[in-house]
């Protein structure tokens, strides 16, 4: 497939061949957005992060829609969004719908998601929808971008849009799941995906091995880490996110510096832990990878950025 | 088969509480597990006891009918006893409801089951599996013979989603395998990874759209094909 142009600040900053940063946002069960928004500042303000992707109803839950902060985080912070859609709500002709509502609103880059099972989520009896998967959802928002038609290949009327794709992978599928990981993300690639964050890694050699064999379908990746702003934050992530652990010694570390009272101390502390394993981490995968950057996910932990992006 | 789940009796008892006698029909067809003459014998007494604890006398017969979705078969073994009863309370899945109201459309059934899929029964475990939804765009010719359908959560046609850790799926909790882990293993197994890459269009749900009318007989002729070329 030919090169989609550079839509997207995001794009734009990739194709230089920068090692460049993404942040995240979660908007939750909100009518208040001032939370995001304040995020969104905090992480603009250190100037290190290229843009910021916006939930769409993590783990299943009912949350705030992500185009309507996805739009205020751009318009209110100057901050780019990665708009995250998943299509366990909506059929293609919501789908439809909302990307090109979103297109409308300024949104430049859309990261295309199955999501995660309404049955894992806070309304369980939800009917989930699926219409789409997320390969047949890069299909569609392909046809919206190159061809300015919907699925049908029936006209829009204005034309077609400007907007970037980015996919899933997950660097923790390990052989012999990899294999089958990454021919879903040949298929993904295939269908028209511009770039790729994946999912959060701990362990620097499996990351490796998973950003060589991702280097054959010639696309931006970026690699997804998740500093761990509190003991109780990496407690969850090691148990209930699918397929991730956090090293044993991280968790140690972390638990020991949950005991200290001085609430100041015990944040420098924390931080100090993050930035001795993840700075050497990203540096390491800077140095000996093809990885275009990093997604970072550091959700209600921007001080973290400064200190830790200082040298990129 | 189809699998079959007794709904709670208070609930069955809340539908027919107004009656005071009625017809309990089993069903000897495909309904899994057995819901047959013992079964419509032990509703029935769970019923009348019940109606008991209210001070109710409830008359009751069970019966079983060899296939309740066929309508001859349902009509003609109903037949003597409409007359003489309330209400029938019926053990057989959906299809079995549906057929005795309209064979019998002068009273109505109950359902005392939830029609739950079309399923399986493999030696040695203690699950019905869904094997096939019914779907009516049948991919099993390129997927190994496992159904992305009914064997996958999100009913993908181009998986496995992030949600597989270690060839288990995320609902359910890790303890069931992923659809598309299994379609994988099978056509690795048969050098045809090429059908697991291969990008599967957006489905025509068309087919699976309710209601269903699905023609038996086709006639056997060209003359309407013909006819549809002359107006082209």
């Amino acid at each position: 497939m030919a090169k989609r142009p550079a839509f997207s600040n995001l794009m734009k900053e990739i194709r230089t061949g920068k090692f460049i940063f993404t942040g995240e946002l979660e908007p939750t069960k909100m009518y208040d957005l001032s939370s995001v928004i304040h995020s969104a500042e905090e992480m603009k303000k250190t100037g290190k992060i290229v843009a910021a992707n916006v939930t769409d109803g993590p783990q299943g839950d009912a949350y705030t829609c992500s185009m309507v902060p996805s739009y205020l985080v751009q318009e209110k912070v100057g901050l780019e969004a990665v708009w995250q859609m998943t299509v366990r709500d909506r059929n293609r002709i919501a789908l439809f719908g909302d990307v090109v509502g979103g297109a409308i609103l300024g949104l430049k880059n859309i990261l295309t998601l199955t999501g995660d099972h309404t049955a894992l989520g806070d309304n369980k009896n939800a009917r989930p929808v699926y219409d789409l998967d997320s390969t047949q959802f890069i299909e569609l928002v392909s046809k919206i971008i190159d061809e300015g038609t919907d699925l049908e290949g029936k006209e829009i009327e204005g034309g077609k849009i400007e907007m970037n794709i980015g996919c899933a992978a997950n660097p923790n599928a390990l052989p012999p799941y990899l294999e089958p990981e990454i021919l879903k993300v040949g298929r993904k690639v295939e269908a028209g995906v511009d770039f790729i964050q994946t999912q959060t890694a701990f362990d620097i050699d499996e990351a490796k091995v998973f950003l060589k064999e991702l280097e054959k379908y010639n696309v931006a990746v970026l690699l997804g880490l998740f500093p761990l702003k509190n003991y109780g934050i990496a407690w969850y992530f090691d148990k209930y996110i699918p397929g991730v652990s956090v090293p044993k010694d991280l968790l140690g570390e972390l638990k020991t510096a949950k005991k200290m009272e001085d609430k100041k101390a015990r944040n420098a502390k924390i931080d100090q832990i993050n930035i001795d394993f993840f700075e050497p981490f990203i540096k390491e995968i800077k140095k000996t990878t093809k990885a275009a950057g990093i997604h970072c996910m550091a959700v209600h932990y921007e001080r973290l950025f400064g200190p830790l992006l200082k040298d990129f | 088969m189809i699998i079959t789940e007794q709904k709670d009796i208070n609930d069955i008892y809340e539908m027919i509480k107004d009656y005071n006698k009625i017809l309990i029909a089993g069903c000897d067809g495909c309904c899994q597990p057995p819901r047959s003459i013992n079964e419509a014998k032990v509703l029935g007494q769970l019923l009348e006891l019940k109606a008991k604890t209210e001070g109710r006398d409830l008359k009751w017969r069970a019966i079983t009918i060899l296939r309740q979705c066929d309508d001859r078969i349902a009509a003609t073994t109903i037949r003597p006893f409409v007359e003489e009863y309330e209400a029938i309370v019926s053990l057989a899945c959906g299809l079995g409801i549906v057929m005795l109201n309209k064979v019998a459309e002068k009273i109505i059934t109950y359902p005392a089951q939830n029609s739950m899929c079309g399923g399986v029964q493999n030696a040695g475990e203690n699950y019905f599996i869904q094997y096939c939804e019914t779907c009516g765009s049948c991919l099993l010719g390129e997927t190994g013979g496992v159904c992305p359908i009914a064997g996958c959560a999100k009913h993908l046609n181009n998986g496995p989603c992030g949600g597989t850790v270690e060839g288990m799926c995320e609902v359910g909790g890790y303890t069931r395998p992923c659809a598309w882990i299994e379609i994988w293993k099978r056509l690795k197994k048969f050098d045809r990874l090429d059908l697991f890459t291969k990008y599967r269009p957006p489905r025509d749900y068309r087919p699976a759209t309710s209601p269903a009318y699905h023609l038996i007989n086709k006639p056997y002729t060209n003359e309407e094909e013909a006819k549809e070329e002359a107006k082209k």
